[in-house]
């Protein structure tokens, strides 16, 4: 069953995101990598994952809300099928920190897709980056973090609504960030946004 | 058939007569078809194919050249189009083949995809979400099916009256008024132009025509088929965007508008439109696929041309406003599809309406029509008695 409904999904996917994925200084690699995106859209996870060549997106788990993957079958169903690794938002305990549990799920195999906006902004500018990206930094300094700009993604799917429309967006890559010997974590935080603004441009 | 291949005009084209007996069998008395095509279209695509397949092969050469000899940038526009049209070309070659309602849904396909470029790029607001989900998903599809059932009152209708209703009606009860009649004329237009307009290319597979008969001095029914004035259509619009550029190089003096595209000139534009009308005069006489006479294809050639260049002044237009150089590189990696079709979606709808205004069978119910259509054939007739 899942034989067709991902590639199926992938399709959807692709058709109705009409993403162009660039790969900016950088290659694709099947090494263990966080991509950390702005985020836009409720489709930012689903999109990305899809648009990775077929290597890399059966080694790549994305990062998302379990209150929305986990509201009703459908959604249920999908997030089964793109293999997401469901952080729950509201219940964040220190003795099982979202990020322990990402370190433990990838293993040394998995790659990660994050989104460190945490929430989505209405109006599409980027919001701060929450620590997380700084913990996993610290915690696996062999983590490539590869900063992802996604744009015009909150034009198919604006917050609040249910149908997407198939416009075409873009999803630019970019050279991977390390976290510096003794860097902060607001000026690596500061910084690691920075990358993806930058993407921006190019 | 006579008509068309006969002595009407070919005696002052020796070459015309050299070619008239090479492809004498496929082209005039041959019963070849195959679906939409008949010998002459096939000819004139094959020739189509090969002339891009050659400027294909000159442009890879052109971009091997010394960056200090050539303008690289140029190149790489001219390699863009060549690669574009070959694919377009190709593409409906194939559809061409195969039942009329493939090269429907591949227009219909095309103009989706323009549509998709047009809106990526035009800001709307939240608010115009189920608005766009309407048009996208069924306004463009519907158009399309309406083409391809060939129901004409209701395509000719179904955008300019109840889409263009509905859009600012469904905007309104979102009750967002920030910038309203902007955005409701931002889609409007895209659909008109990107839908309705390139709709009409298609649309005209779905006719049948009349041809003025210069023997019998009336007019008869014409036996090519329809595909002919598609292509006819597309060979034009690419002869006249190739012209506009030369001329534009070899003796542009007077810029139409600066501020839209420094190098469209009026020289430019004028030579396109007598290249066309020559060229149209000239695939009138090697491979007859129109029903128009000899100074009909001419004009028509010309109108296209016009309008083509307007298409793509207008599309430049909104592009400078927007602050995009091509729709392609918008958004990256995408090729540009309205970029190719800008002159096309200008062109389409006229050609369409002239031809079904003058030559269509049975002729347009209207009360001066059979007198004016009898005129359009005389006018020619006329002219070409003169030389």
């Amino acid at each position: 069953m899942k034989q067709i409904s991902i590639p199926v999904l992938v399709t959807l996917a692709k058709f109705f995101s009409g993403a162009t994925l660039r790969w900016v200084d950088c290659e694709p690699d099947k090494c263990q990598r966080v991509y950390f995106a702005n985020h836009t859209s409720h489709l930012d996870a689903l999109v990305l994952w899809a648009s990775l060549p077929r290597h890399l997106r059966v080694l790549t788990r994305p990062v998302a809300a379990k209150d929305y993957w986990t509201g009703g079958p459908v959604r249920r169903y999908v997030s089964s099928l793109f293999n997401v690794l469901l952080i729950d938002r509201e219940k964040v305990r220190a003795h099982s920190s979202p990020i322990d549990q990402m370190i433990r799920d990838i293993g040394m195999t998995h790659s990660l897709i994050v989104f460190p906006e945490g929430g989505r902004n209405p109006d599409g500018e980027m919001g701060e980056f929450k620590s997380g990206l700084y913990y996993l930094g610290r915690k696996r300094p062999d983590l490539e973090l590869m900063p992802v700009y996604i744009d015009n993604l909150n034009r198919v799917m604006p917050k609040g609504e249910v149908l997407p429309i198939p416009l075409l967006s873009c999803i630019t890559i970019g050279p991977p960030i390390w976290l510096e010997a003794g860097e902060g974590k607001n000026d690596f935080l500061k910084r690691a946004r920075q990358a993806v603004l930058n993407l921006r441009e190019t | 058939m006579t008509a068309t291949c006969g002595a009407a005009s070919i005696h002052f084209f020796p070459v015309s007569i050299a070619v008239h007996s090479v492809f004498a069998n496929l082209i005039c008395e041959g019963q070849f078809s195959i679906s939409l095509l008949d010998g002459r279209a096939l000819v004139l695509l094959v020739g189509m194919l090969l002339s891009l397949a050659l400027l294909a092969v000159a442009g890879q050469v052109l971009r091997r050249q010394p960056e200090s000899l050539l303008d690289q940038d140029i190149i790489r526009t001219f390699n863009n189009r060549v690669s574009g049209w070959l694919t377009i070309t190709i593409i409906l070659t194939i559809t061409m083949m195969l039942p009329r309602w493939v090269t429907v849904v591949f227009f219909g396909l095309v103009s989706f995809w323009a549509l998709r470029e047009f809106i990526a790029m035009t800001p709307t607001r939240r608010a115009d979400h189920r608005t766009l989900l309407w048009v996208l998903l069924f306004f463009a599809p519907i158009q399309y099916v309406l083409v391809g059932l060939e129901m004409y009152a209701l395509y000719t209708v179904l955008i300019p009256v109840y889409a263009s209703l509905f859009i600012p009606a469904r905007i309104a009860f979102t009750g967002d008024t920030k910038r309203f009649l902007e955005r409701t004329a931002k889609i409007q237009f895209g659909l008109l132009i990107c839908v309705y307009a390139l709709s009409h290319a298609p649309a005209l597979l779905s006719l049948e025509y009349n041809q003025w008969d210069s023997a019998q001095e009336k007019m008869q029914r014409w036996d090519g088929k329809p595909a002919g004035l598609l292509l006819f259509l597309i060979v034009i619009v690419l002869i006249s965007d190739g012209a506009h550029f030369a001329w534009d190089r070899l003796c542009g003096r007077h810029v139409i508008a600066r501020t839209v595209n420094s190098t469209r000139t009026w020289e430019g534009l004028l030579g396109a439109a007598a290249t066309a009308a020559v060229a149209g005069m000239l695939l009138h006489l090697l491979v007859p696929v129109t029903p128009f006479t000899f100074y009909g294809a001419g004009l028509m050639a010309m109108l296209i041309s016009v309008m083509g260049s307007s298409g793509n002044m207008t599309i430049a237009a909104i592009k400078r406003d927007r602050g995009v150089k091509e729709y392609g590189t918008l958004v990256q990696g995408h090729a540009g599809v309205l970029d190719r079709m800008d002159s096309v979606c200008f062109a389409a709808p006229v050609f369409f309406h002239v031809t079904r205004y003058f030559l269509t069978s049975p002729p347009v119910d209207s009360g001066m029509n059979p007198d004016a259509a009898i005129l359009f054939g005389q006018f020619a007739e006329y002219f070409h008695w003169m030389i």
